[in-house]
């Protein structure tokens, strides 16, 4: 391990470690563009030079692997003006337009410039200037500011897995595109934004919305799927203004999913913002104790086996239980948190979790992904698997829709019969999970949301078993959730028990007539014209689905309008906390069942959130553990069966409007017409505007 | 100069390689070792341009990414990159004249007047019946004979304003001038005929 010595401090470091590095663990930070630590290094904006003795000229510190005994000053004469000649020539060509340029404020070559830069230029002939380029409905480009540091290159190539963007042209000339007018084709492509050090790429929604300054930051957790990523929510006033990502080096690292990022201006889009109340046949305004009253009229005396919950994917952990605590009050079984019919059942919790955990994929060396599209249904597990996959010795095979991955993968077959097969060891890809160290398979709703999911279910344990997946320090048993309330409703049990009807029951028997009251607590993809003659309550936040079929509707709270906690596919406990308030008289969800509750005469034994908390993790301990995550305890899950030949299919049909706040975005709308629905991509109607 | 692609009305929509040039291909890409194929990009896209009037259209680039495995933008990167590869038609004679310090020094000015005399046309233009591009182009690494121009694959040097219109009527009436020298030296020998240090010790 070389020793140097760094503006006077001595330190060891582990030998491949950059100057940059090591001077970063000094806590010495040196000004950069083109380097960014999740990326390969390409040294071309000479923004790091420091001084190094020795050596005549100074060196690129993000380029520089450390040497025994090297000396470097980082801020002496020599290093200052070597930036101070290179912010020179980066300002050269890049345009005084600060003012109106969305990263105002927020850009680091604005914020070196105040470090570096003349007060006036001595350039006095022509700037350049590059046509804008169009890369797709969410990123806005304004190419003249580009300072061909080739983050976003990089960035395309390795992390999204995409390789559609380069540096085309030479010398002055150069120009960062994708040369051919084409929208990327990333789920991933909002963090181009981010990585962009200049106000080249910009966020095309939040365009000309606001300075950072005027925003109120709220750090949060995301609720689009189930990886629960870690947000930060800026707000200016009431209104959800953008999310970026937070840093989670175990969930998201520093990467969102597209979706997550940009539907955020379906917060302010179709909102239920008051009750209301079906009158002749229809839904009209109402007051909150005319809903509860309509509500109390028709639970007042119904025997509990005829009312049933169904909670939707975005549910949080308070109130699925207060639900839940409500309706075991008045009798009901028929509770199910399974809006797709996923056959997990609750039980040890090793039997529904990621158990490997998010950041566990780096170090698997053989992955069996089945019935899942991780891309869409998790696009940060996706790219965990893509980064593992970049260093050799990962092979990853796929049973199931054929789908276009970032990575290259097997295509062993369609349906459970090619699982059976590895199972009884059959098929040659056994062989390649018992010989891994640290085998994974990774068993998506595609494969256990049918009929047959227990078997399937069961087949997926005994390849775990058989391939030794499951050791004392290793558990490479995935399930892969696409819901951000699944896991946390399988923790507190919010599925039917003692007989009760699960989500097919609860359709079925409402089509019937056998049950008089179906609550939805923000369900929207469930067959809505099953439920017959049933009573229906949509408690939720959009008017979607759900809400055209509710005979009453209780205005809730979206997931960035509560403090709230959710669970992560890992099995991660983690709150979300309020940005904003819920609009009109819409209410943070647990509050209206409580609330109700007392109407009921069942009233619910807690009046704040903080009693609420502590009676969870009374009731479920593991929801104390916030952010901690640990491999869950395998117990009995899954039924031998016979399973149907049947190919597995994707669950998810469009990424873009996967769930109620996308469909009401009009950039997921534009996101789906383009990228799915082939419409022109080659500009004229881009964001919002079309 | 920047290089601007051809339109997209301009462009093919198909591109594929001779039967002869895929077996040429094949060869060339042998040459690497197994994953490195991407590295006989830049020898099959000349070989696409010659095939193609001296330009390459952005159909055969792709049809290059495909035959090497490779993501097309990292084939347009290289395309774009090196000037030798014409991103839009040029003409039947490509004409390149150097106009880099030693050729400028023995006079390019007049060559790259004497072309826009005869050819009517600027720098970067092409003649209206498409037999002629001319550029300006950095050292051709000809300078023991400057001026010169190179027109496809020939250099043609020690030019004067006349020998560089003799030159272009010769190639426009379909005739195949004498490549190298116009002065009448052999290779780059000197000028004046061959001298020796005996000439300067008065012995003989």
């Amino acid at each position: 391990m070389p020793t140097l010595t760094i503006d006077g401090q001595e330190i060891e470091v582990e030998a491949n470690t950059t100057v940059l590095q090591a001077a970063e663990e000094l806590g010495i930070q040196i000004p950069r563009f083109c380097y960014h630590d999740r990326l390969s290094i390409a040294g071309n904006c000479r923004m790091c030079l420091v001084e190094m003795e020795g050596p005549p000229k100074p060196i690129a510190s993000c380029a520089m692997p450390v040497g025994e005994g090297m000396v470097i000053h980082t801020n002496s004469k020599v290093a200052v003006k070597a930036r101070k000649g290179a912010m020179e020539f980066l300002l050269i060509n890049h345009p005084l337009d600060c003012p109106i340029c969305d990263q105002g404020g927020e850009c680091d070559l604005q914020d070196q410039a105040v470090a570096f830069g003349r007060g006036g230029s001595r350039f006095t002939e022509h700037k350049r200037a590059v046509k804008d380029k169009y890369l797709g409905p969410l990123v806005a480009t304004a190419m003249t500011r580009c300072i061909t540091c080739t983050r976003c290159v990089r960035f395309a190539t390795e992390i999204a897995g995409v390789e559609e963007l380069g540096a085309t042209f030479r010398g002055e000339e150069t120009e960062i595109g994708t040369y051919v007018e084409e929208a990327l084709t990333s789920e991933l492509s909002g963090n181009l934004v981010d990585v962009c050090p200049v106000g080249a790429l910009t966020n095309q929604a939040y365009a000309f919305n606001a300075r950072p300054w005027e925003l109120r930051k709220t750090e949060s957790i995301d609720v689009h799927d189930a990886v629960g990523c870690n947000i930060r929510v800026d707000c200016r006033g009431n209104e959800v203004l953008r999310v970026l990502p937070r840093l989670h080096e175990d969930v998201n690292e520093e990467w969102l999913g597209d979706r997550s990022r940009y539907a955020v201006d379906g917060l302010g889009l179709q909102r239920l913002d008051r009750p209301y109340v079906r009158v002749d046949g229809k839904l009209q305004p109402a007051s909150w104790d005319q809903a509860f009253a309509a509500i109390k009229a028709v639970m007042d005396g119904t025997d509990g086996a005829r009312l049933a919950a169904i909670a939707g994917d975005m549910a949080d952990v308070e109130s699925m239980l207060a639900l839940k605590e409500l309706f075991t009050a008045l009798g009901s079984a028929n509770l199910d948190c399974r809006q797709d019919g996923a056959k997990i059942n609750g039980g040890k919790r090793g039997g529904y979790l990621f158990n490997s955990a998010i950041a566990g994929i780096e170090e698997a060396d053989a992955i069996l992904l089945v019935g899942t599209n991780p891309r869409w249904e998790a696009t940060l597990v996706n790219a965990r698997i893509r980064k593992r996959w970049l260093r050799d010795g990962l092979s990853v095979a796929l049973i199931g829709p054929e789908s276009e991955l970032t990575y290259k993968y097997d295509y062993l077959g369609a349906g459970p019969n090619t699982l059976a097969e590895i199972a009884d060891g059959s098929h040659g890809f056994a062989k390649v999970l018992a010989d891994a160290e640290r085998p994974m398979i990774v068993l998506g709703s595609g494969a256990v949301a049918r009929d047959d999911g227990a078997a399937v279910l069961d087949l997926a344990r005994r390849v775990a078993e058989q391939t030794g997946m499951i050791g004392a320090d290793w558990n490479g048993f995935n399930i892969l959730h696409r819901a951000a309330s699944r896991v946390g409703g399988m923790d507190i049990g919010f599925l039917p028990h003692n007989d009760g009807r699960d989500v097919a029951g609860i359709v079925a028997g409402a089509g019937k007539g056998e049950i008089d009251l179906v609550w939805l607590l923000g369900a929207d993809e469930i067959d809505m014209d099953g439920l017959g003659q049933a009573f229906v309550v949509y408690q939720g936040h959009h008017g979607d689905a759900g809400a055209h079929r509710a005979d009453v509707i209780l205005p809730g709270a979206a997931y960035t309008e509560k403090d709230a906690t959710w669970v992560n596919m890992e099995g991660r406990v983690q709150q979300g906390r309020r940005a904003a308030d819920p609009p009109g008289e819409a209410r943070e969800d647990w509050t209206i069942i409580r609330a109700l509750s007392a109407v009921l005469d069942q009233a619910l034994p807690y009046d704040s959130l903080a009693q609420l908390r502590r009676h969870m993790v009374e009731v479920v301990p593991s929801l104390d553990a916030v952010d901690d995550v640990g491999p869950g305890e395998m117990g009995a899950f899954g039924v031998a069966g016979e399973v149907d030949a049947a190919p597995f299919e994707s669950p998810v049909a469009d990424y873009y409007l996967a769930n109620a706040i996308c469909r009401a975005s009009a950039v997921m709308a534009e996101c789906s017409r383009m990228y799915l629905h082939g419409a022109d991509s080659t500009g004229g109607a881009t964001g919002t505007d079309g | 100069m920047k290089r601007i692609p051809a339109p997209k009305d301009q462009q093919p929509d198909r591109f594929a390689f001779t039967a002869e040039n895929v077996e040429k291909a094949q060869k060339i890409i042998a040459k690497y070792p197994p994953r490195r194929q991407a590295s006989a990009v830049m020898p099959l896209l000349d070989m696409a341009q010659r095939q193609h009037q001296n330009w390459l259209p952005q159909a055969a680039m792709n049809m290059v990414a495909e035959m090497l495995e490779m993501p097309r933008i990292r084939v347009y990167e290289v395309a774009t990159f090196y000037t030798m590869y014409n991103l839009a038609p040029v003409g039947q004679h490509f004409v390149q004249v150097c106009t880099t310090t030693p050729c400028w020094l023995r006079g390019s000015d007049d060559v790259v007047a004497a072309c826009k005399n005869k050819l009517g046309i600027g720098l970067g233009e092409t003649t209206a019946d498409g037999k002629f591009t001319v550029i300006e182009v950095e050292c051709l690494g000809a300078c023991v004979n400057a001026p010169m121009v190179q027109i496809n694959d020939d250099y043609y040097e020690d030019l004067t304003a006349e020998s560089t219109e003799a030159l272009l009527d010769a190639l426009s009436k379909g005739e195949k001038p004498k490549v190298g020298s116009q002065s009448g030296r052999h290779a780059s020998e000197p000028a004046g005929g061959p001298t020796t240090l005996r000439a300067f010790m008065g012995d003989g």
